[in-house]
């Protein structure tokens, strides 16, 4: 890991609101270019949250989130993602009235460098048998994917990822992580929120955890097998 | 049912087919009114109840400026849904915004209380009568089919409402721009997190259906009488075709409004004393069976 590159994400004391509840409690941390970082943690500690919170979805937030040195936390969540930043929801976001290939091509061209459609038929051919069906007729998994595939069209180059593994059966998970690992090669940068350790841990460069909404451990080298044995025993005590 | 059958067989075909008519041509213009209430419910979450007094605006603008500057229909019908699409868009702007994040019924009061203001105002200047409108020189006579006499008008109001209904259908379902709107419709804030500005696509529906209401209002002026209250004598079949058809639904919406147009048209040939109610029994008996409505997704 290079200590010295300016990290593309820089989350400072972030607070976040639902309504009047305040559910994120000063959350800080940094992603590196090329860098994939996990958010671990319980049920409701806060990462989905944190994850709205940088796109700009919640009611109302405050701190800092710099990205690429951009001073974030005032703008509009459609003004973020122009600014190249992709979300890809927990609940995945497929558009029911939608068919596949709509659903793909929603997301609008922010910059070059975006993956053609043939490309991303490549990474995931289930979708191009399917391009004509409604988006939610889908299998949970091929909807996983679809998820992550409409972000890579747009040329974004760094992907916020909420739990792309959940409820789903373990050969899919093992899909997904192939390619999420192949996203990394291509010199995607990725904040991926996960509850599977497991699967964390064989993706992730660093770990940040959190409880209730507050950043409690950084494990800056996520391949020290007794740390992260540590975590697990954490999230499932 | 004896009774039916003997109004069948006694009655000329061409006072059947005439009543038929008749009801296709209110069909058309509930199917306009109810698709631009479909389209507006699906993007703001809003019960336009503003819809027919926007509709009377359309008539009275294509009316107004056909007495203050001699506007001739064909122009009227290009301008009045500008102007009245451009108010939408200011109403949208700087009132109704404030009330998306409350209860529903915030909405549906204020369009209301815009609506009764409306058509107060224009009450005020002109009298509840209705002013007549001369129907223009291109479409005035008709052709005799035979079995019935057509009008040319009401046969331009016909296809002329199908092609707009058509077209918005088309760029809702099939184009790239519908795929938004569609979009936008089931989850905004995920659209908005696409980079996309939610904001200005609702100002634009909005500005586009309250327009889509002001074309219908333009057709109708040499049809009905524009008067201040014509809009909220429609306004309560519409909503109950928006039901029939299925709240959020374009299709639904299209198919709907022609339905009941010709469902009325059929009562007032059978049983003419529930030609007025007959769109509500059929409302009633529609969410028996589906509640959603015809071609609603989900109740």
């Amino acid at each position: 890991m290079n200590e010295v590159s300016p990290a593309v994400l820089c989350v400072r004391d972030l607070h976040g609101w639902y309504g009047d509840s305040h559910v994120l409690h000063s959350v800080s941390f940094d992603v590196r270019p090329g860098q994939l970082v996990t958010l671990l943690g319980r049920n409701g500690a806060g990462k989905s949250t944190t994850l709205k919170a940088m796109m700009g979805l919640l009611d109302k937030r405050r701190g800092s989130i710099l990205f690429r040195g951009k001073e974030t936390i005032a703008a509009q969540a459609n003004q973020i993602a122009r600014q190249g930043l992709a979300y890809c929801p927990e609940d995945r976001g497929i558009f029911a009235t939608l068919s596949v290939e709509e659903n793909l091509r929603l997301p609008p061209k922010l910059r070059e460098g975006g993956m053609g459609i043939d490309a991303i038929y490549r990474l995931f051919p289930n979708l191009k048998d399917r391009c004509k069906s409604g988006g939610t007729k889908l299998s949970g998994g091929e909807q996983q994917m679809l998820a992550i595939a409409r972000i890579l069209r747009t040329g974004a180059d760094t992907l916020l990822l909420d739990e792309p593994t959940e409820g789903l059966a373990p050969v899919i998970v093992k899909q997904i992580g192939a390619v999420i690992r192949e996203l990394k090669t291509l010199g995607y940068t990725i904040l991926l929120v996960e509850q599977n350790i497991k699967f964390a841990a064989k993706v992730a460069d660093q770990h940040y955890v959190l409880e209730n909404g507050r950043v409690v451990e950084h494990i800056p080298h996520a391949a020290k097998a007794d740390e992260v044995r540590a975590i697990a025993n954490y999230l499932h005590a | 049912m004896h009774n039916i059958l003997d109004t069948l067989y006694n009655l000329p075909i061409d006072a059947f087919m005439g009543q038929l008519m008749l009801g296709l041509i209110n069909g058309a213009f509930y199917a306009m009114l109810s698709l631009g209430l479909a389209l507006i419910f699906g993007m703001l979450n809003i019960v336009n109840f503003v819809h027919g007094a926007q509709y009377m605006l359309g008539a009275m603008m294509a009316w107004i400026l056909l007495q203050t500057l001699g506007i001739n229909y064909w122009a009227s019908l290009l301008l009045a849904p500008l102007i009245v699409g451009a108010f939408g868009l200011l109403l949208e702007r700087f009132v109704l915004r404030r009330v998306y994040a409350l209860d529903p019924a915030y909405g549906l009061l204020l369009t209301f209380g815009i609506a009764l203001l409306l058509e107060g105002s224009f009450r005020q200047k002109l009298g509840s009568s209705g002013q007549p409108y001369a129907i223009p020189a291109e479409l005035r006579g008709g052709w005799d089919l035979g079995f019935m006499y057509m009008p040319t008008y009401r046969a331009w109001v016909l296809v002329a409402s199908i092609t707009i209904c058509f077209a918005v259908w088309y760029v809702f379902e099939r184009t790239r721009l519908g795929s938004y709107l569609r979009a936008a419709t089931e989850k905004p804030q995920l659209v908005r997190a696409f980079g996309i500005d939610v904001s200005k696509m609702i100002n634009l529906t909005y500005g586009l259906g309250v327009a889509l209401a002001a074309v219908a209002g333009v057709l109708a002026a040499p049809i009905y009488q524009v008067s201040p209250l014509m809009g909220s004598n429609i306004i309560i079949v519409v909503f109950a075709v928006v039901v029939i058809g299925g709240l959020g639904s374009m299709s639904g919406a299209i198919v709907s409004g022609f339905l009941v147009g010709f469902v009325e048209g059929l009562t007032k040939v059978f049983y003419p004393a529930a030609s007025s109610t007959v769109v509500f029994v059929l409302m009633a008996c529609v969410l028996l069976v589906k509640p959603a409505g015809l071609f609603g997704r989900r109740a």
